[in-house]
């Protein structure tokens, strides 16, 4: 059944079955380029809808980055017959407990929290992962609230925060992605980076 | 009649989950709902028949020494592709299976099943063994995914049916280790019978 092996009939068999294995990987890498694109801008523009009062601009067109100690975040501002009415923020904290938590985070332009939504998380389901609106109301008491006059960290810490039982870590994370999306939002409108 | 043995084989007598015990990485880490288990079995059974069918036409050409990282560059081809295309078309599924889509390479099922079957038979029977392998997997799984998450959050298939949060533990690792090992018992309890 199978050929004796020698050394350049070898060689050859994975030479030929690698190149013919990248060019079908790279055929579907081409024809799935865009759909892939596609979906990842709608989960994007899904989450800015989310968390933002409506709005009638493309936010994720006019979207920039800004960073404020290290840390990165992307902001979207949105507007509504040309008036501002707010900016979505997207943040990661790598505080959480079974790995980066990634939030977008809506603020009203005064800086207080519109809604929140969860973009990707890795926390203990059952547990850490009540931070997404649909599995808890844990994400639901920030809303309407400014980080200004409402401390960003949990109770056990001495701030405003319910904490999820059992699930501290999770909800530390929570409020420190707030609070870095918060502080962008804050130093961007400050030096001029906001579409006011 | 034969050709329907061949793929009821992989269901039932060769059940790759509840008899060969084989891919248990997958199979414990991905079901924590029967839609996850599904997906995860259809994107090995996708994986499993085209590289079985591959494998078994060129296995006449393949230097013996070299078969088995021949056989390797084969299926991580086709894992990528299932990987691209989920990503672009079922993104949602795509996140929760996550990395266990690249981890369908090193699953032993497919490399177990063109080893011992697709490069010593025909390209049809192979295509067939892997369709047969592929559905008793994905057949397992589901069913691990649907026990699972009726016990640990009280629904099917994303539909909820019984109110409260259910058993936390069914949904983490311990509880996968207990719905499978149950379902184990059953399973070849009742296939004993029918022998």
């Amino acid at each position: 059944m199978a050929k004796e092996s020698n050394f350049k009939n070898m060689l050859l068999t994975l030479l030929l079955i690698c190149f013919g294995g990248s060019a079908v990987m790279g055929g579907a890498y081409l024809l799935t380029f865009e759909p892939i694109a596609a979906a990842q801008q709608a989960k994007v523009n899904n989450a800015i809808a989310q968390v933002l009062p409506s709005f009638d601009n493309r936010p994720a067109e006019e979207s920039y980055e800004w960073e404020v100690s290290g840390k990165k975040v992307t902001i979207y501002p949105a507007t509504a017959e040309g008036q501002y009415v707010g900016s979505a923020v997207e943040a990661v904290s790598s505080k959480g407990f079974g790995g980066p938590v990634k939030v977008m985070v809506g603020f009203l332009p005064d800086g207080t929290i519109f809604r929140t939504a969860i973009i990707s998380h890795s926390e203990t389901p059952g547990l850490g992962d009540k931070l997404d609106p649909r599995k808890s109301s844990f994400s639901t008491q920030f809303e309407g609230k400014n980080p200004a006059t409402f401390s960003l960290s949990v109770r056990k810490d001495g701030g405003d925060v319910d904490a999820i039982t059992a699930a501290t870590i999770s909800s530390r994370a929570f409020c420190d992605v707030l609070d870095i999306a918060y502080t962008a939002f804050m130093d961007a409108k400050e030096k001029g980076g906001n579409h006011e | 009649m034969n050709k329907i043995k061949l793929i009821l084989k992989g269901i039932i007598k060769e059940n790759p989950t509840f008899v060969l015990v084989l891919g248990m990485c997958p199979t414990l880490g991905t079901t924590t709902s029967a839609m996850n288990g599904m997906g995860m079995g259809l994107a090995t059974t996708f994986v499993l028949m085209l590289s079985n069918m591959v494998i078994s036409s060129m296995a006449r050409m393949i230097p013996e020494k070299v078969r088995i990282p021949a056989y390797v560059v084969v299926i991580a081809v086709f894992v990528t592709v299932v990987q691209l295309v989920m990503q672009a078309y079922v993104p949602a599924l795509y996140e929760t299976l996550g990395l266990f889509i690249p981890l369908i390479v090193v699953n032993c099922i497919v490399l177990g099943r063109a080893e011992a079957y697709a490069s010593k038979n025909s390209v049809f029977d192979s295509f067939l063994d892997g369709l047969g392998i592929g559905l008793g997997f994905t057949l397992s799984l589901t069913v691990l995914g649907a026990v699972r998450e009726l016990l640990g959050s009280g629904s099917f298939f994303g539909h909820k049916i019984i109110a409260g949060d259910g058993m936390l533990i069914f949904i983490l690792a311990p509880g996968a280790f207990i719905a499978l090992g149950y379902l184990m018992v059953l399973f070849n309890k009742f296939k004993s019978k029918k022998a």
